[in-house]
């Protein structure tokens, strides 16, 4: 396979505690540590594997986004990634109007396989993945747990719901990526030196013909309601009594 | 009034219990009329579940060898298909909704809403975002087709009514054969199924090894419970993924939850909030578990899982 793209997404980093905004207009952002999508990074990962074992001979990574994500791009290539493209916009891009540039992108470049995260965990919606291969006209294989080629087509194991299923599917096609497919190297020092001479080119996403959807207005932000402390018991006898007064036993 | 067409998953002759959870979020959207959709190689046995679902006023089958399988790419055009002429299309959060909405709103060149948790009117929906950490109020525009997944956890099931009618849709549309089913490894058992349990029994990282674990399944076959886990206890490799309960694993509200040896992470808690009564059995008095549990045990889960076993007889 000559090519691998690979989407990744800025994100808040997954160790900040999220905070919504006072006045319920938002995710309280600012000055916040922001990283590559952590599935984003797994599918990476899996790239550049597939990439060292000979079955693909160029990685590049591509992320839609504020000139920020830059930064994460830098990141893709330090990791090993050959070359990064940017779709800049100051926009926020629904999952829909993303995979559309994305199969623009996939028309310029004929990649053999599309990986992505199979969700971002800012807005957790779990689509673009599945929207590129619709659209593309290509297979999905979501939630990748394993992922084998062979030749022209790719055996790849999904966690689904009753627990893990093979499907095969023909290349070009697009896998979205679970936890568990891998565990993505760290960076080097020397690799962050060597990724600032790698190409990253910027286009505007705005140039690309695409609409931004508005469909979808998000007019409030509030946190989750919280359970409240029940009570403590001091032994199990204690519990046993509680859970039967509950009518739970 | 506005019509819904709900994707009616399925596996082994049985509809998914998450599909009456869908009929139920549809039922909230005032003078809507609902129809169950059930794409499979057998599917009498399946429509008639479906038909049997209060508020359900019609069932449509497309019954095609292609169908056996549950390949998003297979059945996305054919669903698409039908959705043309819907005002909603509605599929459950499970594994194969996730994997199979998207497919069909991108054929349909619409955005989807994931996690439906609360219809606030016909145009406004509540969804949870950054792993449940905030809950947002999304409004979609007029005449936009809204296709849909439901956070099976935030509603109940429907109940029985006399059956409607049964249809087979004439499908017309184009399936590839790109994409082929292999094969799919269940861990098999007897115990009532961790989604859809009234009572669930969950283990975490201090049970400490595979072996240990078993006596949480002791304990949950002496409930008559389905038996969970924490991530930390499936990254261990104590238990298959298909039992982590959490974002990344299932998010399941049965009427008790055990939680056993389960410090309480933030992505756990997640998949459990909406759960009738929490009990922590941890001997970390300072674990988060603690701040959501109705009931809270300081104790060795090694010492109080024997005691609780014997006082249950």
């Amino acid at each position: 396979m000559d090519k691998i793209l690979v989407g990744l997404k800025r994100v808040v980093d997954y160790n900040v505690r999220i905070r919504v905004k006072g006045d319920g207009s938002g995710i309280e952002t600012d000055g916040v540590k922001m990283s590559i999508n952590p599935f984003d990074e797994i599918a990476l990962e899996e790239a550049l594997r597939i990439k060292e074992r000979g079955e693909a001979s160029e990685v590049v990574v591509v992320s839609i986004g504020t000139s920020e994500s830059q930064q994460q791009l830098r990141t893709g290539l330090a990791m090993g990634a050959d070359r990064a493209i940017l779709l800049e916009t100051d926009s926020a891009v629904d999952p829909l109007s993303a995979a559309k540039a994305f199969v623009k992108l996939i028309e310029d470049e004929s990649p053999g396989l599309v990986i992505l995260g199979k969700q971002a965990i800012d807005n957790d919606n779990n689509q673009t993945g599945q929207m590129i291969a619709a659209l593309w006209q290509r297979p999905q294989a979501t939630f990748a747990s394993e992922v084998a080629l062979d030749g022209d087509t790719a055996k790849v194991t999904r966690e689904v719901d009753a627990g893990l299923e093979t499907i095969e599917v023909d290349l070009p096609a697009v896998v979205t990526v679970d936890l568990r497919l891998n565990e993505p190297r760290y960076v080097k020092l020397p690799d962050i030196m060597k990724a600032k001479k790698k190409p990253l080119d910027t286009k505007p996403f705005a140039e690309l013909g695409i609409a931004i959807d508005d469909a979808f207005t998000t007019t409030a932000y509030a946190p989750p309601e919280q359970r409240s402390k029940g009570i403590m018991v001091e032994d199990t006898a204690a519990l046993v009594s509680a859970l039967k007064d509950k009518g739970l036993l | 009034m506005s019509n819904i067409l709900i994707i009616g998953e399925h596996s082994e002759g049985s509809l998914n219990a998450a599909v009456a959870k869908c009929v139920a979020c549809a039922s909230s959207i005032s003078g809507a009329e609902i129809h169950v959709m059930v794409l499979g190689d057998d599917v009498a046995a399946i429509a008639a579940q479906a038909a049997a679902l209060e508020g359900v006023s019609k069932v449509l089958t497309v019954e095609a060898a292609h169908n056996a399988a549950p390949l998003a790419a297979v059945l996305a055009p054919q669903i698409a298909e039908l959705a043309a002429d819907y005002d909603y299309v509605f599929g459950p959060s499970t594994t194969f909704g996730k994997d199979l909405v998207p497919r069909v709103a991108a054929l349909l060149d619409v955005n989807q809403l994931s996690d439906i948790m609360d219809v606030v009117d016909a145009r406004t929906f509540k969804r949870p975002i950054y792993a449940g950490n905030a809950i947002t109020t999304v409004s979609v525009k007029p005449d936009y087709k809204v296709v849909a997944t439901v956070r099976a956890a935030s509603y109940k099931a429907v109940g029985d009514q006399t059956p409607a009618p049964v249809e087979a849709f004439a499908c017309t549309a184009e399936t590839p054969d790109h994409s082929r089913f292999v094969s799919v490894q269940t861990g098999s058992s007897d115990r009532p199924d961790l989604q859809t349990a009234p009572k669930v029994v969950s283990g975490g990282r201090a049970l400490g090894s595979e072996e240990n674990f078993k006596i949480i399944f002791d304990l949950a076959d002496k409930l008559g419970a389905g038996v969970g886990a924490s991530r930390a206890a499936v990254d261990a490799g104590y238990v298959p993924n298909e039992l982590q309960v959490g974002q990344t694993g299932k998010i399941i509200a049965p009427e008790l939850y055990i939680a056993i040896g389960i410090s309480g992470a933030i992505q756990h808690l997640t998949g459990i909030k909406d759960a009738g009564t929490i009990v922590a059995i941890n001997k970390d008095e300072d674990a988060p578990i603690f701040e959501v549990a109705d009931i809270g045990l300081v104790g060795d889960l090694f010492k109080v899982i024997p005691e609780l076993e014997a006082a249950l007889g």
